[in-house]
């Protein structure tokens, strides 16, 4: 099974409770994904070079300060870290490159899970809705956000496996369904010499998207090619800076439900997880037709 | 007439079906108020006795599953494979439907007064079915007996493989699915989308419907076909 969920705020105040809005939703996609969940939250832009890293530790209690003292040390700059449980976010005007080059040396195992001026990804194993807590989801502020349930078919049960997937800046995936051909899009990637981080059939998936949109595509036209050379189920939802959207399979095998209101945009794999939101009785309802990709931009 | 209300927002689908099961006949009542639905799964499923079902709000997957006798109402929009399997009596859900409505239904009605999704009918086995809106793709694919009738229009792939199920549609067929084709009205189909029509509640001219049933080309292995159908 598998749940997505997408929510874009058209207002300032939804805006700052983004967070609290899209925790019912989370709760209720629980039952389709139990074992690991996932969400990425898109907020205020910093300033290049600045740049927001979210980081992972498979160990509980790590000593985040410890790490950004290093790090500021090491690489001379200032590094402004919040943590969260196993997560931290970690601001500071660093190329990408150089911290990942760091981080393999210095970071005891520590993952990036995102990278960007927007971004900041969550994702772990357990039941979603303990996730949600755990990470303080409630507490999220932010312009619009994609979260994943999964219940795991192809590969293990992870944080890594966990969704959203991410590839290079501000892009992130959440995939209900399955992939057919993972293995052949690979194997065109590292032709192309990008590297993977773990066997999962969406992070295949995301990283042949974002790879299209690095070669000058647009989402549209990325999304294309993907109905060319991808083949399996999927209804797709994808976070960039400015957007969210949302694809379904040419047999739009997979479920997805938007409902939209003059003060959001809100995506579930099922209603009932729309149904605490206000004004819901009023929004245009629809399903997505196959092959048709959908783009909301985050209004100004 | 006695009338019971059961609240999904303090009583479990699985009380609340454990009821319609087992308690409500004993209990004579006739009329079932169903309150709070919020897009919940299995609602009413597995119904065997003639009363009226009325469901406040917008329910989820599988809603009247198995249905026999009963007549269900849902005042809101559902989720998918409303319907499924149908066996007798009725199910109307007043808003949209998604996927795979009355999926293999056997008998008894089901209407949709807005737009049922795709794989509307698919796999019918003998009930009726009809949508007062538009039908998504693949609907009455390999459809085997029962009439779908579509007040709006059809999605891509219309009647794919269909066998004995006849399919009626009054406005546009995006394209046929294969082995499915339009046919010439007979009086007989006239009369037919007549009633449904008055059954389901619809004042529209049965003059105004096409009929689309299978060609009975896939009926027969054909190994000169080289599978290209």
């Amino acid at each position: 099974m598998c749940g997505i969920i997408g929510l874009m705020a058209k207002k300032e105040e939804l805006r700052q409770s983004l967070g609290e809005l899209v925790l019912p939703m989370f709760d209720c996609m629980a039952e389709r994904g139990p074992d690991s969940a996932g969400l990425a939250v898109f907020a205020a832009a910093v300033e290049p070079p600045l740049r927001r890293f979210s980081l992972f530790s498979e160990r509980h209690g790590y000593d985040w300060s410890g790490l950004a003292g290093s790090l500021e040390t090491d690489l001379d700059c200032r590094a402004d870290v919040v943590t969260r449980d196993n997560h931290a976010e970690v601001i500071a005007p660093l190329e990408v490159d150089r911290l990942r080059q760091w981080l393999k040396q210095r970071g005891n195992g520590v993952r990036v899970l995102s990278v960007g001026n927007s971004i900041e990804v969550f994702k772990d194993v357990g039941r979603p809705d303990e996730v949600a807590r755990r990470y303080e989801f409630s507490a999220l502020r932010g312009t619009h956000c994609v979260g994943h349930t999964r219940m795991a078919t192809e590969s293990q049960v992870s944080p890594a496996h966990a969704h959203p997937f991410t590839a290079g800046e501000d892009f992130c995936l959440v995939h209900n369904g399955s992939l057919s051909n993972p293995y052949s899009l690979r194997r065109l990637l590292e032709e192309e010499n990008l590297e993977f981080e773990t066997d999962n059939d969406s992070e295949a998936a995301c990283r042949f998207l974002q790879w299209r949109m690095r070669k000058g595509d647009t989402i549209e036209q990325a999304l294309g090619s993907a109905f060319e050379k991808i083949d399996g189920f999927y209804t797709f939802l994808i976070g960039t800076a400015n957007q969210m959207v949302l694809v379904r399979d040419p047999f739009a095998c997979k479920p997805a439900v938007v409902a939209e209101t003059d003060q959001y945009v809100a995506i579930s794999s099922e209603f009932r997880s729309l149904a605490h939101l206000p004004g819901v009785s009023e929004a245009n309802i629809f399903e997505p037709l196959p092959e048709q990709i959908y783009v909301w931009r985050v209004a100004a | 007439m006695k009338t019971v209300r059961l609240d999904l927002s303090t009583t479990s689908v699985r009380e609340v079906n454990d009821y319609l099961h087992h308690q409500l006949v004993t209990e004579g009542v006739r009329v079932v108020e169903i309150l709070h639905p919020n897009g919940m799964h299995n609602i009413a499923v597995g119904l065997d006795c003639p009363i009226e079902a009325h469901v406040r709000g917008n329910a989820g997957y599988f809603i009247g599953g198995m249905n026999k006798q009963a007549h269900i109402t849902v005042y809101g929009n559902v989720g998918w494979s409303v319907a499924e399997n149908i066996m007798s009596g009725s199910v109307r859900v007043k808003g949209n439907a998604s996927e795979c409505t009355a999926a293999s239904g056997h008998g008894g009605l089901v209407v949709i007064e807005g737009d049922s999704s795709s794989r509307c009918g698919i796999s019918m086995k003998g009930c009726d079915i009809v949508v007062g809106g538009s039908v998504g793709h693949m609907s009455g694919f390999m459809a085997q007996a029962g009439n779908l009738v579509v007040c709006g229009d059809a999605g891509a792939h219309l009647g794919d493989s269909l066998y004995e199920a006849v399919i009626y549609v009054r406005g546009k067929i995006h394209s046929l699915g294969a082995d499915a084709r339009e046919e010439p009205m007979m009086e007989a189909d006239y009369v037919k989308i007549g009633e449904l029509l008055k059954r389901a509640g619809f004042e529209l001219p049965p003059k105004e419907f096409k009929r689309v049933a299978s060609a009975r080309t896939l009926y027969h292995w054909n190994a000169e076909a080289h599978q290209e159908y």
